[in-house]
């Protein structure tokens, strides 16, 4: 399938392993990527908190310029806080017409327009709902067999519940753990799964903000995960870049891996730990890697 | 319970059966020197009937030591305030059937709501997290002099505009499941921001920079938020705290540009400057900015060299694991520069006006197909949309993140 394709800003800044190994995923699910490389940040929440007009009309142009991408089914993001950024900023715009044609106003100078009603799926949901579990069961290679892997959703893409579309149909406060039990794995449940990772205040608290990360971390490690997976860069940069800081925090060693969810898919479609760029995070994937080296040598052998 | 309704003719109340139903209760007494621990009841009621009504049930008929506060009954008063099945809710305004079968093995769970010190079983100190917290952002209004003769006149607008938070019932929800306070008991809290937006929205008091500006400078105040959202899916009367925290920072730091002392002015300004700069995040600049003031020689500046300073270790393993780029980190990554251009014309457009351009919060829902309530309510907001690029929506006519359901 065709998607507009939406990386975010993170993927291709501080998280640039996350962006390259839904490079290498995507051909392997059949998802064709055009990526949008003209639109601009979503705002994170921070634009909206600024003047929420602004955060509209930004979004509206990338909405419009996803669908001006010849035979795209929907928009796609690797990002759940552009998704929950872009869905809060789509939902005022879907909500009323004249708003709607205030906002397209701005727009009309480059020739762009939003049309109510764009699908817009973070890669999690496209994985569920799209290409379906059965068909990722029936593509995996390599089974995640005995990894323990604990799932770390973020806010963004799981509350609030009916604007993202979470109900007894869609429950996708629950995809991680469906996806992860697809690819072989074995899910572990911990306290913070659903909690907030602490980085929309590192820079206001840092201690705060630190002592959030450091205590989902060390719930997954009482938990015994081998090691989380994550569909937000944002948390990613508090719970694997911070990782060394949290642990002074909340004074515990840590050392839990955190990995995109491109990656933990990656790594069961059978792509190896350099191409997905497990080597690049600040905590060293070591129980991942090593499980994943020795399930390739018996497979070989 | 609204399909049975529907179903049977007004005048024959429906007739529905009672089934059993378990509920697992925590149950705890500080007092006794004992541990909590869970306890099983089967009850027999309707299963429209509420969850509230099953632990009374179970009261009478098995245990009256269970303790539960309550009073109306009907999802007015606020006082059932608890956690069913891990979710806060009212205990009043959940039905035994839904209840169960969101219960992950059929039996529902009910234990006190969080944050707060247990008294006795269900019942939670209110007192010594929430009413304090709402004490401290002095809840009521300091009216602007001289106080007229007769009533204030002030634009129908604006009191619409805090309809939202006025709508609180002071369960403590919002407070039980708040994540910032989790970790911070400090934290003031969605409840107690709710109620300053309150006053802080309404066009008689006579101090909206002094509360703003208190607000700001606590470090445990506005900026303490964390956007997690669970406020906002945790509010019976969905007063969307965490919308009106938002709604706060905005004129904190655009109309009064309070730059308070926890980065949260700076942290929005740098964000929406740098995207403006490069149409993307550029984070490496951010964190700098966030402490030093949104300049390139923002890194210079004690604060933020001192924040560098204790970053240092993660920057360089990031930086040895290629995790950042020094291109990246150094240059960012930026939009080209007809794409730059157009976004840099939407910020002067919106920017530009004298007024920001707020939906009222009644407008936002679904525009098709409008219910009649809604359908009124937009036709009675519709200026605010406005068109022709002159929106004529006040100031503060109300922002809706969060909400909007």
């Amino acid at each position: 399938m065709k998607v507009a394709y939406w990386p975010g800003c993170v993927s291709r800044g501080f998280t640039p392993e996350l962006h390259g190994s839904m490079a290498k995923v995507a051909p392997l699910l059949d998802i064709e990527l055009v990526e949008l490389d003209r639109a601009c940040c979503t705002g994170a929440g921070v634009i909206a908190e600024h003047n929420q007009e602004l955060a509209d009309t930004l979004n509206a142009r990338t909405f419009a310029l996803a669908q001006q991408v010849e035979g795209a089914e929907l928009m796609m993001n690797i990002c759940s806080t552009c998704q929950g950024a872009q869905s809060e900023c789509q939902q005022r715009l879907d909500a009323n017409s004249e708003y709607r044609a205030h906002v397209n106003e701005a727009l009309a100078a480059e020739g762009l327009s939003y049309e109510k009603g764009l699908t817009n799926k973070n890669f999690l949901w496209l994985l569920v709902e799209e290409i379906g579990l059965e068909r990722l069961r029936s593509l995996v290679l390599r089974p995640l067999h005995d990894l323990k892997v604990g799932p770390f959703y973020g806010c963004y893409i799981v509350r609030p519940r009916d604007r993202l579309g979470i109900d007894d149909a869609h429950p996708r406060d629950q995809y991680l753990h469906m996806v992860i039990e697809a690819l072989g794995g074995n899910v572990i449940d911990y306290a913070g799964m659903r909690k907030c990772c602490g980085f929309p205040i590192i820079t206001m608290n840092k201690e705060i903000s630190l002592r959030q990360a450091g205590r989902h971390l060390g719930d997954a490690v009482d938990a015994q995960a081998d090691c989380l997976v994550t569909p937000c860069p944002l948390c990613h940069l508090n719970l694997d870049l911070q990782q060394p800081l949290a642990e002074r925090v909340v004074g515990r060693e840590l050392e839990m891996p955190v990995l995109h969810l491109p990656q933990l898919v990656g790594l069961a479609l059978g792509l190896g730990t350099d191409e997905l760029g497990l080597g690049r995070h600040v905590v060293r994937p070591t129980s991942v890697i090593d499980w994943s080296t020795s399930v390739v040598g018996a497979a070989a052998a | 319970m609204a399909e049975r309704v529907e179903q049977t003719p007004a005048s024959e109340p429906p007739q529905a059966t009672a089934e059993q139903f378990t509920l697992r209760l925590r149950r705890y007494d500080p007092h006794s020197g004992d541990a909590p621990y869970w306890e099983e009841h089967a009850i027999e009621l309707a299963p429209h009937r509420s969850v509230l009504e099953g632990i009374l049930q179970a009261r009478d008929r098995f245990d009256g030591s269970i303790a539960i506060r309550c009073s109306c009954r009907q999802g007015i008063c606020g006082s059932c305030g608890v956690r069913i099945n891990g979710e806060p809710a009212l205990a009043c305004h959940t039905h035994l059937d839904v209840a169960a079968r969101a219960a992950s093995d059929g039996i529902i769970e009910v234990e006190p709501m969080g944050n707060m010190p247990v008294i006795k079983d269900l019942i939670v100190d209110m007192d010594a997290v929430h009413w304090t917290k709402i004490r401290r952002v002095t809840p009521w209004l300091l009216a602007k002099q001289p106080v007229p003769e007769r009533e204030y006149l002030v634009p129908r607008e604006s009191m619409v505009d805090i309809t939202q938070t006025m709508a609180c019932i002071q369960c403590g929800a919002c407070v039980s499941d708040c994540l910032s306070m989790e970790v911070d008991p400090g934290f003031i809290g969605p409840a107690a921001l709710a109620k300053a937006y309150r006053f802080v929205g309404d066009p008689r008091d006579a101090q909206q920079y002094e509360r703003l500006l208190d607000l700001a400078q606590d470090p445990h105040g506005l900026f303490d938020c964390t956007h997690c959202f669970n406020c906002v899916q945790a509010c019976p009367k969905d007063v969307n705290p965490m919308g009106q925290i938002m709604r706060l920072r905005r004129i904190a730091t655009s109309d009064h540009h309070i730059v308070d002392r926890n980065n949260g002015e700076r942290h929005e300004a740098a964000f929406t400057g740098l995207v403006r700069s490069y149409g993307l995040n550029h984070e490496a600049e951010l964190l700098p900015r966030s402490y030093g003031g949104n300049s390139w020689f923002a890194k210079f500046r004690p604060a933020a060299a001192k924040e560098t300073l204790s970053s240092l270790p993660v920057i360089i393993k990031a930086l040895l694991r290629r995790k950042i780029s020094p291109r990246i980190a150094i240059f960012g990554h930026r939009l080209r520069s007809a794409d730059l251009k157009a976004v840099q014309a939407i910020y002067d457009r919106v920017e530009r006006r004298e007024t920001r351009f707020e939906l009222n919060l009644f407008i936002s829902g679904d525009e098709e197909p409008a219910s009649a309530p809604q359908r009124a309510a937009e036709s009675e907001h519709a200026g605010h949309a406005g068109s022709g690029g002159q929106p004529p929506s006040p100031n503060g006519a109300g922002g809706d993140e969060g909400s909007g359901q």
